[in-house]
């Protein structure tokens, strides 16, 4: 059932993006940038976190919950930390996916050359 | 051709399958990626990991691959197919920062791969921390009244 859920909800995230992009002809770090945000949003008004409860990560695999995870960090470290929590939260929870992206792609472009067209 | 005539021509010769095609790719591709992390974390739930320790090793192993495949050159061709189903997870962050790092790196160290590693990675982290600081400037605010 997890499985399930999984590939049906991320799919179908997928599904509904693949229309803006489409629709609007907006390029790929737009919709980036606009699904991170969004992911805020959601997390801040509390929709998210019950949404990953129960589709996994058919929703924390898709940037939405990459946005979700900024948001909780800053929420919980206001919550332990006050008005600092604000500036402190949010690089902790998402250090994880930033780390990894930059250290391997580092790696990757000492090991890979760039293909040219063909 | 009036305005009504050409209209429907513009309707008539403007593919309308492509869309649905592409939307049940992004659907497959997404749900895949997707799929994959799920069984990526039930996997190291059974091997006695915590829940969050889990996610992050996914996390970790869906980076990981998408670099990978990046520098072979794999992900691109299966992102020509799977669109936003590429693009949405957060594979489809970590093989823009991938090929951008590696596309610049004849530009050098420090202003080819150190500033183009950035170039789609940058506004992402600019803008999600921008707003959950702004958001959460808006809980803090909250959290000193409900106090």
């Amino acid at each position: 059932m997890d499985y399930l859920k999984a590939f049906l909800i991320g799919g179908i995230i997928c599904a509904i993006v693949q229309i803006f992009i489409d629709k609007t002809k907006l390029m790929p770090g737009r919709i980036m940038v606009g699904l991170v945000v969004l992911g805020t949003i959601l997390g801040f008004i509390g929709l998210y976190q019950p949404f990953i409860d129960f589709a996994g990560a058919g929703a924390s695999v898709p940037l939405l919950g990459f946005g979700n995870t900024l948001m909780k960090g800053v929420k919980e470290a206001v919550d332990s930390e006050g008005f600092l929590g604000i500036f402190l939260g949010g690089l902790k929870t998402c250090a994880l996916g930033i780390s990894s992206a930059l250290i391997f792609g580092y790696i990757a472009s000492l090991i890979f050359n760039p293909k040219t067209p063909d | 051709m009036d305005e009504k005539e050409y209209e429907s021509y513009v309707k008539k010769v403007t593919p309308t399958t492509s869309l649905a095609k592409n939307m049940f790719m992004a659907f497959l591709a997404g749900g895949i990626i997707c799929l994959i992390g799920q069984v990526l974390i039930n996997l190291f739930i059974k091997m006695g990991l915590e829940k969050e320790t889990a996610i992050n090793y996914e996390t970790l192993i869906l980076v990981f691959s998408a670099i990978l495949l990046t520098g072979l050159n794999v992900y691109q061709k299966l992102a020509k197919h799977g669109g936003a189903g590429t693009l949405v997870p957060i594979t489809g962050f970590a093989n823009s920062v991938g090929s951008c790092a590696i596309e610049f790196k004849k530009e050098g160290q420090v202003f080819g791969i150190g500033c183009k590693i950035f170039t789609i990675a940058g506004p992402v982290i600019l803008y999600g921390l921008f707003s959950s600081s702004l958001l959460g400037f808006i809980y803090w605010i909250y959290t000193l009244f409900s106090h």
